[in-house]
Order: structure tokens, then sequence, then C-alpha cells
């Protein structure tokens, strides 16, 4: 079995975030970079069929050369091999034409990516992926079994699971459940040292177009301060629920 | 052109979302100076759409469909949209709309904006304002090709009335086995309960609560209410409470009017997954708890005396 696990490079979750030239770009500063928490489940779930099934696994991502320590993480924690499509990821469909290529190159049976990155959170690119290469798709994915060219996979659906059959070709959107998060897998010192030997391609883009572009940014508009109200005196907080908020 | 609104139902009764994006359809119909279609599939009473501006409405009445299948639904609007010359797709940003919009999308070589919080703030360019950075921002995304999808959040766009005299017709979609690519073997759900994708109130505690046992009176306090449980991950982590009710960055999104939370200490984390709700009530015992910080209303106190208090006077609230 051929695995590609897609690696996204996002802010760690505790990042402040900020904006600079006009609020045009997003400010990198003191910012620190991390595998996205969705894939590194699903990189963990690919660990776990190369170690139990037999399988190859290949981490991608699209970005530039700044990318390249979350490459190495991941390489760190277990992947085969590594590839970099040396391109600015501005847009899902764009990330998504160029992870076609790499995967009608490689022949891979399965492709897992965490169902959405924490910096836009689009939730496109494993859909449309799913749709450039005609394999079959499974979002929110909480739960994967794969026996020869059968596919059983949970999602997530509002208030549960879907349980789904499929076969193979197959591109999963995961998120926590497809692992649990104590099983998620840490870099050890031996793993870095092998990761540093262990390949890293970097493949030219094909040279797909955006289709949509993040012109500029906003924050929320801060917030009033909290009204504390005494506990002894609940009735002023079905009050305020009720005649300011007006939400009961 | 038209602009193509998908209106989503379950058991043939639409979904709250439903009437949003049709309200957001009709806003950006009339942007455009175009026509509004709304697409059904399966769904029983499609006159309840024509409140919201709905003029025409297409139903799919279709057995391959019956319950979600995203390959299904994207070959249905797809469909839909080529027979409409509909450039503009709008669906919900639900689990189900979130899985089936990517599919769309490449299905008409179209743009796509998903956990979009306002209608287009200039329509040439074509600019929509969509949550980034796990609701620590918003990004001004322009969609640069003729076909548009956009995907609308929960609760950001509102439902606004808009009561026209439509008409419906029933529009056959063309759907074999071949194309669902996977087949739904089982579903679990809680039923009966609301869930809080749905709810309008979500009541969510966390480790402040000490272990699963005392997690009864939430449960009371969200029965009084009408609302939905939740949890911080910890709680979940711990297996207090199912994964399906961890909310945060990590866990399930949540725009409510009301979200109380109850012994949660209000993490980057936490916040990132419920900044979209309205209204947030907090009940800690620390006051430098940073939740109050992103707080409208507070209570400093004890969960265990706050709580019981609190549904004996909503309970006589409610009765009054
Ligand atoms: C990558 C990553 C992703 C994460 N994703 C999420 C996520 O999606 N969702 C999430 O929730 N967390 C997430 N976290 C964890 C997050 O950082 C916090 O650890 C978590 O939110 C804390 O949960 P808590 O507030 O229930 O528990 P605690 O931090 O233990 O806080 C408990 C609170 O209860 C209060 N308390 C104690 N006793 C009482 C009482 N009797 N009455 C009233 N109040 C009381 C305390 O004052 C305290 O504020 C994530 C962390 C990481 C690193």
């Amino acid at each position: 079995m051929k695995i590609l696990v897609c690696i996204s490079h996002v802010p760690d979750t505790t990042s402040k975030i900020n904006f600079t030239n006009n609020n045009e770009d997003f400010d990198t500063n003191g910012v620190q970079f991390v595998i996205n928490p969705y894939d590194e489940f699903c990189l963990t779930r690919a660990m776990w069929f190369k170690e139990k099934q037999g399988a190859t696994v290949t981490v991608v991502n699209v970005g530039e050369a700044n990318t390249e320590p979350t490459l190495r993480k991941a390489l760190a924690i277990g992947a085969d091999d590594a590839i970099r499509v040396n391109v600015n990821p501005t847009d899902g469909f764009l990330v998504a034409k160029e992870l076609t290529a790499i995967v009608k190159d490689g022949g891979y049976d399965v492709v897992l990516a965490g169902k959405e990155s924490a910096d836009y959170n689009g939730q496109m690119v494993p859909g449309m992926l799913a749709s450039l290469t005609d394999f079959n798709f499974v979002n929110g994915c909480v739960g994967l079994e794969i026996e020869g060219n059968q596919v059983t996979a949970v999602r997530e659906i509002d208030g549960g699971n879907e349980t789904l059959a499929t076969n193979l070709p197959i591109v999963i959107g995961g998120q926590k459940g497809i692992v649990e998060e104590k099983d998620l897998r840490i870099p050890n010192m031996r793993g870095i040292m092998m990761a540093r030997k262990k390949p890293l391609q970097v493949v030219e883009p094909t040279g797909s177009e955006a289709k949509t572009a993040a012109q500029s940014f906003e924050k929320p508009a801060p917030k009033g301060a909290v009204k504390l109200v005494d506990a002894d005196n609940l009735d002023e907080l079905i009050n305020l629920l009720h005649n300011e908020a007006k939400v009961i | 052109m038209s602009v193509l609104v998908f209106a989503d139902s379950t058991d043939g009764k639409f979904k709250k979302t439903a009437f949003e994006v049709v309200s957001y359809g009709k806003k950006v119909a009339e942007q455009l100076g175009s026509n509004l279609v709304v697409l059904t599939i399966n769904a029983s009473d499609a006159s309840q759409l024509y409140t919201y501006g709905a003029e025409k409405v297409l139903n799919i009445t279709n057995d391959n469909l019956t319950t979600f299948n995203a390959k299904g639904y994207a070959l249905a609007i797809k469909q839909a949209a080529e027979a409409t010359d509909a450039n503009v797709v709008i669906v919900d940003s639900s689990t189900d709309g979130l899985y089936v919009g990517p599919l769309v999308a490449v299905a008409l070589e179209a743009g796509y904006a998903s956990n979009v919080v306002a209608a287009p703030s200039s329509t040439a360019p074509f600019t929509v304002k969509r949550k980034a950075f796990s609701n620590k921002a918003f990004a001004n995304t322009t969609i640069s090709t003729e076909n548009k999808v956009i995907g609308v959040a929960k609760n950001s766009f509102g439902i606004h009335e808009n009561p026209v005299s439509g008409t419906s017709e029933n529009f056959e979609a063309h759907i074999s086995d071949a194309d669902l690519g996977v087949k739904s073997e089982k579903i679990d759900k809680v039923t009966g309960k609301v869930t809080i994708a749905d709810a309008d109130i979500v009541v969510s505690a966390g480790r402040g609560l000490k272990g699963p046992e005392n997690w009864g009176m939430i449960e009371e306090l969200a029965d009084v209410l009408g609302a939905a449980t939740a949890c911080s991950k910890p709680v979940s982590d711990l297996g207090w409470r199912p994964h399906s009710e961890h909310v945060g960055q990590t866990g399930k999104p949540v725009a409510s009017n009301l979200y109380i939370a109850i012994g949660i200490s209000g993490a980057i984390q936490h916040l990132a997954g419920i900044n979209a709700s309205k209204v947030k009530v907090v009940i800690n015992t620390d006051p430098e708890a940073p939740f109050f910080k992103a707080a409208d209303y507070g209570v400093v106190g004890d969960a265990f005396e706050v709580v019981p208090k609190l549904i004996e006077k909503l309970k006589a609230f409610k009765a009054s």
C-alpha cells in the first residue's frame, strides 16, 4: 500500500494572530510553525498502517523552502520520504491541483489529509483533491480500516457517527479520532537523526492558477468588558439574558 | 444568469441553515440582479422557502439520495446549476456542507470560499469575508472565476423574511449507484437530543466539574433551556463525555446565540471554537480565569452552588 500524507505548515495554536502591510499579510514575527494538528492525526494513522499492515508513507507539502523543518519533523515521526512542491500555497484549489499531479505521478492508493488547516480553515483541499483524482472520499473521518481493496471509514455527523464502506483508491479528510491524541507520535532522537538522511525531494509546480485570493485580513472588533453578576443575585443574570441580550 | 442555493433537509424537514442560506442567496441575487433558484433534495414542503425569498424551487426526489452522499449531492447540485445557468452556488458550512462544497467547486471549475460570514462586500471583484486562523481573524477573499461557490457559516448572516409567491417544480437528477462512491452502512445518532450544530443555546462544562458523575446538573440546566450540552477537550479526553461534545479548535465549532461555560478556563484553543457564539456567559471560581476576558456576562462562584440555584431560578422564570 502506498500512502501519501499531506502536511500543512501552520502557526502553533497559541500564536497571536497579527497582520502587516496594511492588513494584507499575516505577520509571521515570533510565530512558531508546526505540523497542522489534523494532519498529525493522519500521519500517526499512516504509521500504524505501515507497521501493522505494511505500507510506504510519503509526506508532501505545497509550500516554499521555509516549510522544510515541518516536513523533516514528519520524517522524524517515521515517514519514509518527503516531497515539497515549491510554490506559495495561496488558495485551496491551487494546492489541490499541485497535489493531484503528485498523486498521479506516485500511484498512491491512500491519501490522508487533515480535514482542514488551522490557518485558513477552508476544508477544501481533501475534497478538491478527491474530485480531481476521481478517488473516493470520506471527510471528517474518525475511524479508518483498510483490508485489501476494501475501506471502512467512520465519519462524524451532527449528533453522532456514520459508518461508510468504499474502495481504494481513497482520499481521507481526517481529524482527532482517526487515532486518539494519546497515541500521537512524537519524534525521538533516533527519528530526528534518521530524518536528516531521508530523501526530501523538491519539485517545481505545474503552474496551476489560484481561483481565490485573500486580499486583506481583519480581526474581530474588540469586546467590551465582562459584566459580572453576584453569585447571590442570579435573578439579575436572568434579567440581563432576557432583557438586554435577548437570548432567553 | 442565476444564483442557485442548496437548501438542505433531513428526513424531509429543512435544517435551520436552509432558511439562512436562502436569505443569503436572496441578498446575493439582488446584488447581482439575477434570479434566485433554490434546490431541495427529498424535502417535503418547499413552500416554507417562499417566506425567505425563494421564487423558484427545484425539487429532486431520488432514492439514491435518501441519506446524505457527498458525491451524489454534488452531482445533483452541478446538474441543477447547469440547467438553471447558475454561476453562483450557495451551500451552508455544516459538516455536510463542507463535505459537498469542494466537490461542487471542482465540478463547476469554480472558486470556493467556505465559512463566509457576510454578504459580498463587492460583486466586481466578487469579495466575501470568511473566517480564518481558527476564528481569530477574517479574510476578505476575492473569487476570480466566473463560477463561484460560497459556503455560508451558520448564524452569521441570519434568517431574513422576504415573502414571495413562489413556485416549485420537480427536477430530475441523473445519479447512478456507481456515482455515489461510498455507501452508508450505519448511522449512530443520539436521537431526541438537541445537537451542538442545531442548538441556539449550548451549555458547556470543563474540568472544573471534577468528574462525570457531576454532569446531571449540566444536563438539567440544558433541559430547562432547550440547549445542547458540550464540554472542553480534557473532559472528552478523560472519557467523562463523548468526543462529539468536545468543542474548540480541535473539536466542534459552536455558533450559538448563547454559550454558557461552566468550570472552563478559557484556553485559546477552546475560545477558537466558540468565538462565533453571540453571547457568552462564564461561571468559574477563579476570577482570573481567561474566559472572563472573552465573556459578556460572568459569575465568579462555585459551579456546585451556582448551577443548581440557576436551574431553580430559570424554572421559575420559564413558568412565569
Ligand atoms: C493543539 C491543541 C489543541 C487544543 N484544542 C482544544 C479544543 O479544541 N478544545 C478545548 O477545550 N481545549 C483544547 N485544547 C486544550 C486547552 O489548551 C485547555 O487545556 C483546555 O481547554 C482546558 O480545559 P478546561 O478549561 O476544562 O480545564 P482546566 O484548564 O483544568 O480549567 C478548569 C477551570 O475550572 C475552574 N473550576 C474549578 N473548579 C470549579 C468549580 N467548582 N466551579 C467553577 N469553576 C471551577 C477552574 O478555575 C478552571 O478555570 C487544546 C490544546 C492544544 C495544545
